[in-house]
């Protein structure tokens, strides 16, 4: 480097400590307060600090009870397999929700309505329909849900949810619900 | 209780519409059906005919399978009496035997006298005076709201006078309609067996199921979930008198009346599985019939009285078995197709009519019970719920058909067929009456 670049560079340098020095004597400075006096005026005025209302963040009971018990709370249905009362794994989730909440809450109880599809006879299928809701009852009592807070009802085929007559209507059909 | 039951339910037996919402469609006939002529009544009154008498009898006769009726633009003649009757003229387009009548006011206000001929043709034809071709001619006197009833006993004598089969136009069905569009969805009904006169029994926010007949034809007992459950209810059709007959935890269901009238078979799962009991009417007292670990439902009385058949799965898929009452005794019925579900034995004794499936389809069949040959009668998929009329001719059940639940008749011989679609919603449940006369 050499002297001439050192010299240079000195001159933009200096000029920026003598405005550094300044700056920071900007507390004491008489200018400087001057330029506050318009906020220090207002907060006189009030003479205290100044907070606004917040709308709390609510959860809806839906809300809560998902985050307590996850999203498989709000599910009542578990679909069933033809000629089946098993439990299929994808349904767990919801019964082990509904154990949770039931277990926490052992004065509330539930109605569990067993529904079959319209193969078959109604009166055959009322016991497949009892046989689908009993499935669900026992699961839920081996996690731990009282006997007493479970009723079960079958209603068969009398009550589709789908209309239809095709497999598919058939398949949304045969279930059990949980009605609190 | 009493105040809430009127509350949650409405009971009536008020006519729901003057004309039929049922009305039977023969989709297969039977190509051996006999000729006959039904020649219009006629009416030595004033003013229009009272009713159709002619048109009655001869759709009774056409629906039973077994005769195929001439049309009035086919007939020779419309003559109303045998006297001078030519029969050669009948003989020659094939009809075997006629029908005809003549209808005037009677002299006591408000009926009417109605005479009646059946003739043998080819006895007429023959012309030998030893042999009378009147098979049966009788005179009566009938109110006027009772006219379509005496057809229909018309219709009962021709039918035994030729075939030898006691007629089953004198009865009735009970059915339930569900309306989703109603406030009372779920509707028990009951008509004339072909539709005519439907009346509303019992209609409910919840479902109602299995009706079945006392043997006397006045009562019907049925499933009522009005209390969102099931329970077992008896129901005078006269009186609407209604009687709770149980309440138990869980089913209460599959209710059938025995023979004598004193008692229904049923099924209750208070003690676990779905189990058949018989419950005496009177005293309430409870017997225990079936005792294992399976299903076992769908009870229904042999025409005996002493046993019953009912379904069970304790040979692993459903299968119909049959009990002793008295001994116990059990042994399994059928053995052909994938399951049989809901088998109820003919008036006979001979046969047994189920639900069998076959590749995943149910379908109505019946079993010769000493042959234990198994015939399919129909060709739809979802058949249930089959209920066999008092005469052994006919089956009526429910099927899914043109996408919608409604009610068909097939003959014991699966030869004749027909639909009786539901104007509106769907109809189930169909119980065929006794004998009402």
């Amino acid at each position: 480097m050499n002297l001439s670049m050192i010299s240079k560079s000195l001159l933009i340098a200096l000029p920026m400590l003598a405005l550094g020095a300044c700056s920071s004597n900007s507390d004491s400075d008489a200018e400087s307060a001057e330029t506050n006096k318009a906020a220090t005026e207002a907060v006189e005025e009030v003479s205290v600090v100044e907070t606004d209302v917040i709308v709390e963040v609510e959860l809806t009971e839906e809300e809560l009870m998902v985050q307590e018990y996850t999203a498989a709370i709000l599910e009542t249905t578990i679909n069933f397999e033809f000629d089946k009362s098993a439990i299929a794994p994808r349904f767990t989730m919801i019964l082990d929700a509904h154990a949770k909440y039931l277990v926490a809450n052992p004065d509330t109880s539930i109605v569990i309505e067993g529904h079959a599809d319209e193969k078959g006879t109604p009166e055959y299928n009322i016991a497949l329909g009892e046989r689908r809701a009993n499935s669900v009852a026992t699961y839920l009592e081996n996690m731990g849900v009282a006997a007493n807070q479970l009723s079960v009802v079958s209603y068969g085929e009398e009550k589709p949810v789908n209309f239809g007559h095709d497999a598919a209507a058939h398949a949304e059909n045969r279930r059990a619900e949980l009605t609190y | 209780m009493f105040v809430r039951l009127i509350l949650s339910i409405s009971l009536l037996m008020v006519s729901v519409q003057a004309s039929a919402r049922l009305e039977i469609l023969i989709t297969e006939g039977v190509n051996t059906a006999r000729p006959i002529a039904v020649i219009p009544f006629k009416w030595l009154g004033e003013g229009s005919k009272p009713e159709n008498f002619s048109e009655i009898i001869g759709n009774d006769l056409r629906s039973s399978g077994q005769f195929s009726p001439i049309s009035v633009d086919k007939m020779p003649k419309t003559p109303s009496n045998s006297q001078q009757l030519d029969y050669a003229l009948w003989h020659n387009i094939g009809v075997e035997a006629i029908v005809m009548g003549e209808v005037r006011p009677s002299s006591k206000a408000g009926e009417y006298s109605i005479t009646y001929e059946l003739l043998d043709v080819v006895t007429g034809n023959m012309g030998m005076p030893e042999y009378s071709p009147v098979m049966e001619k009788r005179r009566s006197s009938v109110k006027k709201a009772q006219l379509r009833q005496f057809s229909h006993r018309i219709s009962d004598v021709v039918y035994e006078k030729l075939t030898g089969v006691r007629g089953a136009f004198l009865t009735r069905i009970a059915y339930v309609a569900v309306d989703r569009k109603s406030s009372h969805p779920y509707q028990l009904r009951i008509s004339d067996y072909d539709g005519f006169g439907e009346k509303l029994v019992l209609r409910s926010k919840q479902p109602i199921m299995t009706p079945t007949w006392s043997p006397d034809g006045r009562k019907l007992a049925y499933v009522s979930f009005e209390q969102k459950r099931s329970q077992v209810y008896i129901q005078d059709l006269y009186t609407q008198k209604r009687e709770l007959m149980t309440s138990f935890p869980k089913i209460n269901g599959a209710p059938s009346w025995s023979p004598d009238g004193k008692q229904l078979a049923l099924v209750l799962s208070k003690d676990g599985q779905p189990e058949i009991y018989v419950l005496d009417i009177m005293t309430k007292a409870l017997k225990r019939i079936t005792r294992n670990r399976v299903i076992d439902t769908e009870p229904s009385w042999s025409p005996d009285g002493q046993s019953l058949i009912f379904t069970s799965e304790r040979g692993g898929r459903p299968q119909i078995y049959q009990v002793e009452l008295t001994s116990g005794q059990t042994k399994r019925l059928t053995w052909e197709g994938e399951l049989n579900l809901g088998g109820t034995i003919t008036p006979d004794g001979d046969n047994l009519v189920v639900v069998s499936r076959h590749n995943g389809s149910y379908k109505i069949s019946v079993q010769d019970l000493d042959s234990g040959e198994l015939r399919t009668l129909t060709k739809t998929q979802l058949d249930e719920s089959p209920s066999v009329a008092p005469n052994g001719s006919m089956i009526i059940y429910s099927t899914v058909f043109q996408g919608k639940k409604g009610l068909a008749l097939v003959s014991m011989d699966g030869r004749f067929k027909a639909n009786i679609p539901a104007k509106n919603g769907d109809v189930k449940s169909p119980a065929w009456s006794p004998f009402l006369n």
